[in-house]
């Protein structure tokens, strides 16, 4: 009986020739992540085991990205002590404010996470290397902290879910709008504890920076992790920045799917998640008498350069709304630089953004961005529960970043085709 | 191990937002953690619980982020088990590293009522509703997650195969 692709990379990270959905194995890692938030947990559970060294100092990601550039005492003393692990173990992969962005695309940005790769990370939307062809999931601090000491993780071998998306997207929707439709779908807990295939002639043609966004919020349908079959898309993506060997797995026609999903997308519209809730999931056309407070571009999920190109040509020649706030954020300081040489900076300064460093920032509520109560919120990251983002009577709606911008114009929620000239 | 407690109960989807806001993330004291445990769905939970009592819940508990400040929270706030339909799988693979019991048992997370004096036998797999006179059996966890807890946690459970592989 056939394998997929979850199936073979984790075969291979535990020395066997297959494995089987519920076996328990022990996986070799390619990579360990943490960040302000999950590292600081993780290094003294490392030093309380009494640990002298890390497996290996270059696959070990540290990734200061949640909290900074430090909102507070509490949390620059977080980032103190991850940079004192990093300095004291010479970690390689270690991003200091001024070189890090948010973990989930500086990551694949910088050619650290690639295909066939076995990774976890201190961080649920880990899974958001999956876009590459690589088994990667959201672990806690406790089994980063395991993963760095021995090299390993503990896994059970997770069901395979199918879903199949055919047919043409419309202009305006992307990878976003797919994974929001299907965790509408499928609810919150629709793949909990199993793998997340993302196939079918859409996916094929769909560029890796949507394909990003897509696998990011598997964690929101309860996935372990999401994937893609890597392809020429995946090999022109990783090839000029991979920093180690990489490796593609296909899943064989006869693997096993305990469920299989088969969608035409042909005519689907920019979807919006309502609060409070990401399965919460309606079209953009049914939301638009809902006035809004903030607008929030960026987080791991839409943070990429070619989210703020789509929001720069909405963005263009018009003005946020008076009362509103756009907060736009580059995923990372490549990103940031990016889109300062291709003139997306001035646009958004034009209409009357604000532009930030690096930082997941608002996202989770931590800084640059918070809701008073009875303020709404588009935003283009990808959770919207209750307080998520402020006040526990403020309000999230997730949606794509051509969505974010042409709301951001009106004041209300939005289709871009509304405003786009 | 067994456990007698009054129950907090909860529905679906509770999220890691919920059960520790990330506006308290920048530290990860365990006692700071629980002084803000579920404030945001249950501004009284802090006050009211007592050590030993019981969180229910129905499906997905957990759900959300990876934080493992959440389990921690939730653990030093005195709660002795969690009971849900089912767990997210982050949340249940923390709670095992970090040694919170929790029980997936859909019955008595629908029997069970806020206040409800109930009564959990891990070993032998029993949950007692004082008030509904029920008993539901569950499942164990899976021998290796108990081999885990039995260690006192995943680090510890890792230094041991360590030493042991040492010595080969």
């Amino acid at each position: 009986m056939g394998m997929t692709i979850t199936e073979k990379i984790l075969a291979e990270h535990c020395g066997q020739k297959e494995v089987r959905p519920g076996q328990l194995i022990n996986a070799r890692l390619d990579l360990c992540l943490a960040n302000d938030i999950t590292a600081p947990i993780a290094i003294d559970e490392f030093e309380k085991a009494g640990a002298a060294k890390v497996f290996d100092r270059e696959k070990i990601a540290l990734v200061p990205d949640h909290f900074t550039p430090n909102k507070d005492i509490k949390s620059a003393e977080q980032a103190a002590q991850l940079r004192r692990f990093a300095r004291k173990h010479q970690i390689k992969y270690y991003f200091e404010v001024g070189e890090m962005g948010v973990e989930h695309a500086l990551l694949p940005e910088q050619g650290i996470v690639l295909p066939g790769d076995c990774i976890i990370g201190a961080d649920s939307h880990t899974c958001t290397y999956g876009a590459l062809g690589a088994f990667s999931t959201g672990v806690g601090s406790t089994d980063v902290a395991a993963g760095m000491i021995t090299g390993e993780a503990w896994f059970k071998v997770p069901e395979q879910m199918k879903f199949n998306y055919k047919g043409k997207l419309s202009k305006w929707v992307g990878g976003k709008d797919l994974i929001l439709f299907t965790i509408g779908k499928i609810g919150v807990d629709g793949a909990l504890y199993r793998t997340m295939n993302f196939t079918g002639p859409v996916i094929q043609s769909l560029p890796m920076e949507d394909r990003l966004a897509l696998c990011n919020m598997a964690i929101e349908a309860g996935g372990k992790n999401g994937i893609i079959e890597p392809d020429e898309i995946t090999e022109e993506y990783v090839h000029l920045r991979a920093r180690h060997a990489y490796k593609f797995f296909k899943s064989d026609t006869d693997a096993k799917y305990v469920e299989s999903y088969d969608w035409n997308v042909t005519n689907m519209e920019p979807q919006v998640a309502f609060p409070h809730l990401p399965s919460n999931v309606h079209p953009v056309s049914k939301a638009s008498d809902i006035t809004i407070d903030q607008v929030f571009i960026g987080s791991c999920t839409n943070g990429r350069l070619s989210d703020l190109r789509l929001a720069a040509s909405i963005l263009k020649g018009n003005s946020v709304a008076k009362f509103v706030r756009c907060i736009v954020i580059p995923a990372t300081q490549l990103v940031y630089r990016q889109a300062m040489e291709e003139g997306l900076i001035a646009i958004f300064l034009d209409a009357g953004c604000a532009v930030c460093t690096p930082t997941c920032g608002p996202c989770l509520g931590g800084h640059m961005g918070i809701l008073a109560a009875g303020e709404r919120c588009v935003a283009t990251s990808n959770r919207n529960f209750v307080g998520r983002m402020g006040h526990v009577k403020s309000e999230i709606y997730l949606a794509n970043a051509a969505v974010a911008a042409a709301s951001a114009i009106t004041g209300r929620i939005t289709h871009p085709e509304e405003v786009a000239k | 191990m067994k456990f007698k407690g009054k129950a907090f109960k909860y529905g679906d989807n509770v999220n890691t937002d919920e059960i520790i806001p990330a506006r308290y993330l920048n530290s990860s004291d365990p006692e700071w953690l629980a002084a803000h445990c579920m404030e945001d769905i249950d501004a009284d939970f802090v006050k009211a619980k007592k050590k030993g009592d019981i969180i229910a819940a129905r499906k997905n508990f957990g759900c959300g982020s990876s934080r493992e400040h959440a389990p921690i929270a939730i653990k030093a706030a005195g709660i002795s088990c969690v009971i849900a339909d089912t767990f997210a799988r982050i949340f249940y693979r923390n709670a095992i590293n970090i040694g919170l019991p929790i029980i997936e048992c859909p019955k008595a997370a629908a029997d069970i009522e806020a206040g409800d004096a109930v009564e959990v036998d891990l070993a032998k797999g029993s949950i007692k509703n004082q008030r509904s006179g029920h008993t539901f059996k569950f499942e164990p966890m899976p021998p290796f997650a108990q081999e885990i807890i039995a260690a006192g946690g995943l680090m510890k459970y890792v230094m041991n195969k360590m030493k042991k592989e040492a010595k080969k």
